[in-house]
């Protein structure tokens, strides 16, 4: 099935919609597009929007884990948003939850960013 | 019920989504849960990539076999390469540890399997490879158990 995604920038918040499995053989080159939209535009915060995930493992929280460090070297936010009940255990676990908030819908999220709609 | 499922597969990462899939239809027959199914597959993916990664550092053309048995709804999983080993187990089992932090690995594989899987067991020789041992009962038989 794979995986495909979609970066959106709205304001200074970089959109990331994931949709379909996200495992280690994705890993890779989700990492290399995400790494340059985020240094090629002018981005404070991520928001990612896992709402179209339908699997993820410990490939996928790496990559999360990664792009949270760089955001926070930017000195911005990074907010995750629809998170199935499946992949919110994994983020639980994990303890991703402790240091990345969670909103409820992209809207939400995008609204405590500081993003009119 | 009882029946049984082997599967060789080339380590190569195309094979991930390959055996999760393979394994999660083959359980499919115990009519398990949502979660019980994305759990099982979770931890196939967990232990694939682990030996194609960390077992054989990602060269393509070793094996992993996968050998899947059904008893009465109890689930049982090995998962086995022949690649480096594990040197120090408890170590690999920590959460958050990685042998590998510059590939950007999360540390939890580990701790997701033995999260999902109701008993794991790990034999590994350095040089030799590792065979993951994991059973797990899925609800079909427990929802039988509580009507008994």
């Amino acid at each position: 099935m794979g995986l495909s995604y979609s970066f959106t920038v709205k304001e200074n918040v970089l959109v990331v919609r994931l949709a379909g499995e996200l495992d280690h053989h994705e890993a890779e080159n989700l990492r290399e597009t995400w790494k340059e939209k985020l240094y090629t535009q002018p981005i404070k915060h991520v928001l990612l929007n896992m709402e179209a995930v339908t699997f993820m493992d410990s490939s996928g929280l790496g990559v999360i884990l990664g792009r949270y460090k760089e955001v926070l070297q930017l000195g911005g936010e990074f907010v995750v948003c629809s998170v199935s009940p499946m992949i919110g255990k994994i983020f639980e676990m994990s303890g991703l939850f402790k240091i990345i908030r969670q909103e409820e819908n992209e809207l939400k999220a995008l609204m405590t960013l500081g993003v009119a709609s | 019920m009882r029946n049984r499922m082997y599967l060789e597969i080339a380590s190569i990462s195309e094979n991930e989504s390959f055996a999760r899939v393979a394994v999660g239809a083959f359980i499919s027959q115990l009519n398990p849960t949502m979660d019980e199914l994305m759990e099982v597959k979770t931890v196939v993916s967990e232990v694939v990539t682990n030996s194609i990664i960390h077992g054989y550092n990602e060269e393509p053309n070793h094996t992993i076999e996968i050998s899947c048995q059904l008893y009465d709804g109890e689930f049982d999983l090995i998962i086995t390469d022949y690649g480096k080993g594990i040197e120090d187990i408890e170590m690999a089992r920590e959460p958050m540890y990685t042998s590998k932090p510059e590939l950007e690995r999360s540390g939890m594989g580990f701790t997701i399997i033995e999260n999902f899987m109701d008993s794991v067991e790990i034999e590994s020789s350095v040089g030799k490879g590792t065979s993951i041992h994991m059973t797990k009962m899925l609800s079909s038989k427990k929802t039988k158990v509580v009507h008994e």
